[in-house]
This record gives C-alpha cells, sequence and structure tokens, in this order.
C-alpha cells in the first residue's frame, strides 16, 4: 500500500496509515486486469455435444408443454361435443390460411385482411398515445406542480375499462372504425404517462447535478440527459401498453363491427364456426407474442450501460 | 486580505428518515482570490457536503455563502465540480461528455471547430488522447475521474472544486495529474478547493489546509498555511524541513486530535 500511496516522496511514519485507509480502485490494476484465461479449450466435438444439449435445453420443455396442451385437447374432445379436436381445427386453419386475402364485400374478408386491419387500428391509436402520452410524462415528471395537479384525475381515470370510452368514441367520432381507435388511444396512453414520468422522477440525481453545474438549457436538459435517461422507462411503457391494447382491440371490435380479428370472432360464433374461434384465439395469442418480443428485442438494443 | 469565496457561520442539517441530522454547523472560512485550499479530514465528516455548499447544489440550512461578493444563488458553470463518483453521462462518449462542457461555457464567443479543438487539448492534457471516443463504461475508474477532471479544467472557471479528484489514480498518473494542476492554477490563477485524503497531496497543492473535526455536527477544527514558496517541486521538498513540519501537522490533527471514529 505505501508504495502506491500519494506521491513519490520519502514515507513518514504514518504514510502507510493513509495508503491503508484509501479504499480506491487503483488504475493500473484495472487496466491491466485480463479476463482469467478461458478452461483449456474443449475438443470440437465436446463443444459441439454441449452446444445441442443446449439447445435442446432450451426448446424441448416449450415444445413438450404445447404437445401437453394439444393432447389434453384431444382427449377432452375426442368423444365427441361441441368442442372441435385438434385435428379438426388443423383442418379448418389450412383451409383458412390457404387464401387469407380474398374480399367478397364488406363484411367477408380473408383472415390477412382481419389480422392487418386490427394491428392497423392498433398502431394508430398507440401512435396516438405515444404522440400524447410521452411529452405528457416528461412534464409530469419535470414539474411537481402540474402533477400534483393531473395525478390524482389520472388516478380516477385509469382503472376504467377502456371498453366504457367506447360510446363517447361513437358519439364525437359518429363511426364504428375510430371509435375503436379511440379505445385504444386510452388505454394505451396511461402505461406510456405513468412510465415516462416515473423514469423522468427517477433520473439519477448525479447527473441532474451534471445538468445544473453547467447551468443547461431546458432543451439540452431533455436531449442529453432525461431522454437518454428515460429511455428504458418508456420502453418499458410502450411495452405494457402494445399488451393492453391488443387485449382491448379484440374487445373493442366485437362491439363495432367491420373488419377485425375480434369482429372475426364474433361473425364466426353467430356463424356457429368453432374451430374458426379456437384458430383465432391462437392467432391473438401469437400475435401478441410476437409485439412483445419485438419490443424486448427493441430494449435491449438501446440499453447502454453506465 | 479580499475574500472572494466567504463562508460565514454556515450549518447544515439534513431531514433524513430517522429525523434531522445535523451535518455541518459553526462553518467559518474566507478564501482569497487564486488561492489553493484543500479539505481533510476522516470519511463522513462533512467534506463533500461543504464542497455542495460552495457549489450551490444545496442550500445552507443556516448562515450565508458568499462568492464574488454576492450570495451564491445555486449552481453554476463558474464554479465548476469535480464530483467525487465522476458523474459521466453514460450515454455520451468522454469527448461529447466534455463537448457538452465546453460548448455551454464557449459556444457564443467561438466556433465549432474552436470548441472541439478546446475539448481534444483538454482531453489531451489529462492523458487521454487515445481513449476520446470511448464511452465511460468502456474504461477503467482512474480514466473517468481523469475525463471529470478534465470536464472541470475545460469550463476554465473562476472557482475549481474538486471532491477527491484524485482517489482513483495510481501513484505515478497522480502525480503527473498533481503537477498539472498546480500548473493549471499558477497559469489561470482560479481559486481552488480540494477534498482529499492524502496528506502529502495536501501540503504539495495547497496555500491552507483546512482540517475539519469528525460528525456529525462537523466543524473546521484547524488550519493550517502552508507558506512553501511556489513554483512547488516535489523531488526537492523531500528534503525541506519545512514540508515535513507541515505534514506532521496534519498527521497530528487527523490520528491523535480526531482519532477516526469508530464505525458508527
Ligand atoms: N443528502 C443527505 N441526506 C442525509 N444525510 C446526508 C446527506 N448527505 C450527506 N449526509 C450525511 O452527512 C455526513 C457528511 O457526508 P459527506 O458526504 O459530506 O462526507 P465526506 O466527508 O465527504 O465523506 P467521504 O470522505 O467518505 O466522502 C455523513 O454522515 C452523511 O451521512
Ligand atoms: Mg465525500
Amino acid at each position: 500500500m505505501t508504495t502506491l500511496s500519494a506521491t513519490a516522496l520519502p514515507a513518514g511514519p504514518y504514510a502507510g496509515a493513509l495508503g491503508a485507509n484509501a479504499t480506491h480502485t487503483k488504475e493500473h490494476a484495472m487496466e491491466t486486469r485480463k479476463e482469467p484465461a478461458k478452461a483449456s479449450a474443449p475438443s470440437d466435438t465436446t463443444q459441439q455435444a454441449a452446444a445441442m444439449r443446449a439447445f435442446f435445453a432450451k426448446v424441448l420443455p416449450p415444445i413438450l408443454g404445447l404437445a401437453l396442451l394439444i393432447g389434453l385437447w384431444h382427449l377432452a374432445t375426442a368423444k365427441g361435443g361441441s368442442i372441435p379436436t385438434p385435428a379438426q381445427t388443423w383442418e379448418a386453419a389450412a383451409k383458412l390460411f390457404a387464401d387469407p386475402f380474398y374480399r367478397n364485400g364488406p363484411n367477408d374478408q380473408g383472415i390477412g385482411w382481419n389480422i392487418l386491419s386490427s394491428l392497423q387500428r392498433v398502431a394508430i391509436g398507440f401512435g396516438f398515445a405515444a404522440l400524447v402520452g410521452i411529452p405528457a410524462g416528461f412534464l409530469l415528471g419535470r414539474f411537481a406542480l402540474l402533477s400534483s395537479i393531473v395525478n390524482p384525475i389520472i388516478s380516477l381515470l385509469r382503472p376504467v375499462s377502456p371498453l366504457a370510452w367506447l360510446p363517447i368514441g361513437l358519439l364525437v367520432f359518429k363511426r364504428a372504425d375510430p371509435a375503436a381507435t379511440w379505445t385504444i388511444f386510452i388505454c394505451s396512453i396511461w402505461p406510456m404517462i405513468m412510465n415516462t414520468a416515473q423514469g423522468v422522477q427517477r433520473v439519477p440525481q448525479d447527473y441532474l447535478n451534471v445538468a445544473r453545474v453547467l447551468n443547461l438549457s431546458e432543451w439540452k436538459i431533455v436531449t442529453k440527459i432525461l431522454f437518454p435517461s428515460v429511455l428504458p422507462y418508456m420502453l418499458t411503457g410502450i411495452r405494457l401498453s402494445i399488451g393492453t391494447a391488443w387485449l382491448v382491440i379484440v374487445a373493442a371490435e366485437m362491439l363495432t363491427g367491420g373488419v377485425g380479428i375480434g369482429f372475426w370472432v364474433w361473425d364466426e360464433w353467430n356463424n356457429l364456426k368453432v374451430e374458426h374461434i379456437i384458430i383465432a384465439i391462437f392467432i391473438i395469442g401469437i400475435v401478441g407474442l410476437i409485439l412483445e418480443q419485438l419490443l424486448v428485442f427493441l430494449a435491449k438494443q438501446l440499453r447502454t450501460e453506465a | 486580505m479580499e475574500k472572494f469565496v466567504s463562508i460565514e457561520n454556515v450549518g447544515m442539517t439534513f431531514d433524513t428518515k430517522k429525523g434531522k441530522f445535523v451535518a455541518l454547523r459553526d462553518v467559518n472560512l474566507g478564501i482569497r482570490q487564486g488561492e489553493f485550499v484543500s479539505l481533510i479530514g476522516h470519511s463522513g465528516c462533512g467534506k463533500s457536503t461543504l464542497l455542495n455548499l460552495i457549489a450551490g447544489l444545496t442550500l445552507p440550512t443556516t448562515g450565508a455563502m458568499i462568492c464574488a461578493g454576492r450570495e451564491i444563488p445555486g449552481p453554476g458553470p463558474e464554479r465548476a465540480v469535480v464530483f467525487q463518483n465522476h458523474s459521466l453521462l453514460p450515454w455520451l462518449t468522454c469527448f461529447e461528455n466534455v463537448y457538452l462542457a465546453v460548448e455551454r461555457v464557449f459556444s457564443e464567443t467561438e466556433t465549432r471547430v474552436q470548441l472541439k479543438a478546446r475539448t481534444q487539448s483538454v482531453l489531451e492534457l489529462v492523458g487521454l488522447a487515445h481513449a476520446m471516443h470511448k464511452y465511460p463504461g468502456e474504461i477503467s475508474g482512474g480514466m473517468k475521474q481523469r475525463v471529470g477532471i478534465a470536464r472541470a479544467l475545460a469550463m476554465e472557471p473562476k472557482v475549481l472544486l474538486m471532491d477527491e479528484p484524485f482517489g482513483a489514480l495510481d501513484a505515478l498518473t497522480r502525480a503527473r495529474l498533481q503537477d498539472e494542476l498546480m500548473a493549471i492554477c499558477e497559469k489561470t490563477q482560479a481559486t481552488t478547493v480540494m477534498v482529499t485524503h492524502d496528506v502529502d497531496e495536501a501540503v504539495l497543492l495547497s496555500d491552507r489546509i483546512v482540517m475539519m473535526t469528525n460528525g456529525p455536527a462537523a466543524t473546521i477544527g484547524e488550519v493550517l498555511e502552508v507558506k512553501l514558496p511556489r513554483p512547488r517541486d516535489r523531488l526537492s521538498l523531500t528534503q525541506n524541513a519545512d514540508y515535513m513540519a507541515y505534514r506532521s501537522a496534519v498527521i497530528e490533527f487527523l490520528y491523535t486530535k480526531q482519532s477516526h471514529p469508530l464505525a458508527a
């Protein structure tokens, strides 16, 4: 320790005491430290085997789970009844997906169109929610007074089912389609506002102190400090919003009709095509999963390490 | 003696979950323009708290903080801070971190090319030319500290406030930067307040060493005037009897009069 302490001066009787007091990492130690050498390289074949094992360990359990689900489903439905068997459903799905993009008038369109128009509504409603919610979240996080004015309103409105807003949408927009988009807007905006505001409030004080010492303009504070450190919170908000939006669109479309996966489910129920309803359940699940994974991927790409 | 920075009867009380915590009381200190003052004391006595008060990052509970004849209203670029934990923005490269400060201070009078040259030269000064475009997450603790120093120096502040700026550095880099700092202070005549744990560093660099008593309710215990002639040369000082006397005085204060408090 003594040799590492402050200066190259001769060490007095107490010099060691101070050196021992310092708990700091010494730079050279840090700069030259290397990763411990990897254990002796395993031969190619054992490495391959290990990779295979890792792959199966990851892929096998989910496949097993799915097989179990389908097996139970088969057992439950094989004796007949109103619910179709997995095989029947598969057959119907094959037929359905053979021509996903046909159009026979406004109320009879391919499954592809139905999915796409639901996604479009989600995208528009969600887009507007982001446009309004993210800046609103920044303002609420930054200005305590504003937040104490608006927070009670948000707390009151947030637990309301977005479907309760559907009639208001119908009233204002006079048409079903924008009304469904409106409900998506409503359900998406809360997580966006809440998470962004929380992110702004949690910006580390150290970074804000830098901004204060430099006396940065509000614009620089937002672009150089707030935005980058809030980004992960914002992405969480976006992920939650998309999740609920996708939940709500199905219900909203059941009520409004037109083209869309929710409406399609309702239509197939009226036609008593139960296998199509089961297919729809799978489609909704898979699309939701894909949306979620896309955002998780995006979040990973944007993460900066301190 | 014209006081540039004046700390008058300052007390600092924090509101904590367990009630009020008196960190500092009755602190009185005047600092001349161009003076180099070190704050030394045991861990947790309130050195950073006092430095933050001068920076304006916190306002005192009692008393007054005055700089250049006016009460310190808050932080500002004329009082640059080297933070104890370096506080670099992790999403900006070292260059960008320093540039942010340079741009803030000089953008009204200089072109972008000049601003960039300024940023580059200050990074070269702290020996980081090679790591300029790395992110803080990619460099060592000592290198981060040096970027923090560069950021503060680049602002050419009236008052330079440093919280253990050389804490995370190895002996050689530390000695080199101490010499650089002495030269810079000589040249710019910046008023400097530095927190340190290191007795040799304090004696080598300071005009005065302010020794603080142990907390809670810490205050200034003794002030030691270091009358070694400048420029100071670390090698010739090794033979200097005055130097050894100053050194012993500080050590005497820290280890006899304020022997280390038992961990609370
Ligand atoms: N924001 C705060 N709230 C409550 N207590 C605080 C706060 N900041 C500092 N303290 C307390 O004030 C005392 C002095 O802290 P300070 O950080 O100034 O010590 P220090 O002398 O800089 O120590 P070190 O050498 O370890 O950096 C400590 O007991 C600390 O717990
Ligand atoms: Mg400290």
